[in-house]
């Protein structure tokens, strides 16, 4: 029969000799072994003071962006949302009044932005749907909570703080 | 007419003597608990305990209070006096043996008076540690039985006969040594093994008795229910074993019987086997250094040796995997015995014939 691979190994069968059955020898051996791993490095971190670097592809939080002049950057147009196979986003829109174009960079804005975390799956469709540039996913982890409510993110959670008005204080 | 004389000072030291080794094998079981937990992270590659105060030094202190402040459950069908007394007896038993192990060399005070850093010098030493072993046997016997339950008795049964079989094999490898020695007293067995170096070969036992040694080892590995030999303490086949219906401090006396007991049979391994607190040139330190530092420097080393040997203990253990019951009793039964008698009777024809003593 042909062979597959040539890593077929030929298992002796042959029984025991008395050094290999008085079992020392090969404890000693396995004694080296599990001495060579004190100097082996360490699998694990002392995890809140060490963190370890993600992936440069890791998909974390959600922000909402603003603009350079600190205005939101989201129309509302609902494209994220469509975007979600979680159906995590909902949201609703509203008319820019005179006044607000500091605020907002365009004529409607995201009134109410919310993003269902426990619903979420951070695929970062919503990232690839917009089309302002306003939602992004982040290298933060999502932290744990007590309720359910508290999972639901609202537009002051996500919101990035506005850089002028960070200036001015 | 002979009266018992009452030496007052006497009792004072050795009251002294018994409460420092009492709160020092306390100690050394204790960080033997943290030390295990360290060498198995260091063996799988991982941090270990490292929460509680630096290093995690601070863990058996709150493993120990963690245990004190869980409810204490005595189970409703149990033989409730038998219940209580088998923890108490794993504990007692365990720290009985210490009694007889030489911690140090005799000091003599500047007025005269001999300091002698052993409990009690009596001379059936060996015995006495045999006698206290197998005593150990009942804390597990009486409290898998008390327990009432199937899980419980099953492997406080299976303790039993290991214990028992591995006894005997004990006894005759140390006949062995104790040939060679000519004495059951531990004090004189340490002052034979003076130094490293007596007329022309070794002077620690180890060198004299290899064979014995191994098996002594192996025995002590299987009478402390430890691993490769942890068949007692099972989670796969009997649940937790003969301390499943322990709960709270209960079930820490019993874990931490185990930790004493390994501390102690370090303590007499190394005081048969290798020297006690002997070290080499040591008659040369002696002479340079004061009674009292040379002293101090005797106790060091034992406690040096002892604890390399409870880190070996730990090393077999993450180490070996567990043997199945039918493998033990093979072992100890067809291999362990036939092979200390014959060290034995090997060892008596060499005396006998070859050194004429």
């Amino acid at each position: 029969m042909q062979k597959l691979t040539n890593r077929a190994v030929q298992i002796d069968r042959s029984p025991m000799t008395l050094s290999e059955r008085s079992y020392l020898s090969s404890i000693a051996k396995g004694l080296g072994i599990t001495l060579g791993h004190i100097f082996k490095k360490k699998a694990t971190t002392s995890y809140p003071e060490e963190k370890r670097p993600f992936s440069p592809v890791f998909r974390g939080l959600h922000i909402l962006n603003r603009d350079e002049n600190g205005a939101e950057r989201c129309t509302a147009c609902g494209l994220c949302a469509l975007a979600c196979p979680a159906e995590a986003i909902t949201m609703e829109a509203a008319e820019r009044k005179p006044g607000e174009e500091k605020l907002y960079r365009e004529e409607k804005y995201a009134a109410k932005y919310e993003i269902n975390m426990l619903r979420c799956i951070f695929c970062g469709y919503c990232e690839e749907a917009c089309p302002k540039d306003a939602i992004y996913l982040t290298e933060t982890v999502m932290p744990s909570n007590y309720t359910r409510e508290s999972f639901i993110y609202k537009k002051d959670d996500l919101l990035i703080p506005n850089p002028k008005k960070q200036d001015s204080k | 007419m002979l009266l018992l004389q009452v030496d007052t000072a006497l009792i004072i030291e050795k009251v002294i003597l018994i409460s420092v080794i009492l709160m020092g094998s306390l100690g050394i079981a204790m960080y033997a608990t943290w030390g295990e937990r360290k060498v198995a992270a260091v063996m799988q590659d991982r941090l270990g305990p490292d929460r509680a105060g630096p290093f995690g030094l601070l863990q058996p202190l709150a493993d120990g209070l963690k245990l004190f402040f869980k409810e204490e459950i005595i189970p409703d069908r149990s033989t409730r006096f038998i219940f209580i007394l088998g923890p108490c007896l794993a504990m007692l038993t365990a720290l009985m043996t210490s009694a007889v192990v030489p911690w140090g060399p005799d000091y003599t005070t500047a007025t005269g008076h001999v300091v002698s850093f052993q409990v009690a010098d009596i001379n059936i030493g060996m015995l006495f540690v045999f006698g206290v072993v197998s005593l150990g046997v009942y804390g597990v016997m009486l409290g898998g039985w008390a327990s009432n339950n199937k899980f419980s008795l099953l492997s406080s049964i299976r303790a039993a006969s290991q214990a028992i079989s591995y006894e005997l094999a004990l006894g005759i490898s140390l006949i062995a040594l104790l040939m060679l020695t000519g004495t059951l007293s531990l004090r004189e067995i340490v002052a034979q093994q003076h130094g490293f170096w007596n007329d022309g070969y070794f002077s620690w036992n180890f060198f004299k008795q290899p064979v014995g040694f191994i098996i002594f080892l192996t025995c002590a590995f299987a009478e402390l229910n430890r691993a490769p030999f942890d068949l007692p303490e099972c989670e796969s086949e009997l649940n937790m074993g003969y301390h499943q219906e322990y709960s709270s401090m209960k079930l820490g006396f019993y874990l931490f019987a185990e930790y004493i007991n390994m501390f102690v049979s370090s303590a007499i391994i190394v005081t048969l086997f290798f020297g006690g607190y002997n070290f080499p040139f040591m008659d040369k330190v002696a002479a340079g250094a004061g009674p009292m530092l040379f002293t101090i420097i005797c106790i060091l080393v034992l406690l040096t040796k002892v604890v390399c040997m409870i880190l070996f203990f730990m090393f077999i253990r993450w180490t070996v995997p567990r043997f199945r019951y039918d493998q033990l009793m093979k072992l100890g039964w067809r291999s362990l015995i036939p092979l200390a008698l014959i060290n034995m009777l090997v060892t008596g024809v060499l005396i006998l014939w070859v050194f004429k003593k």
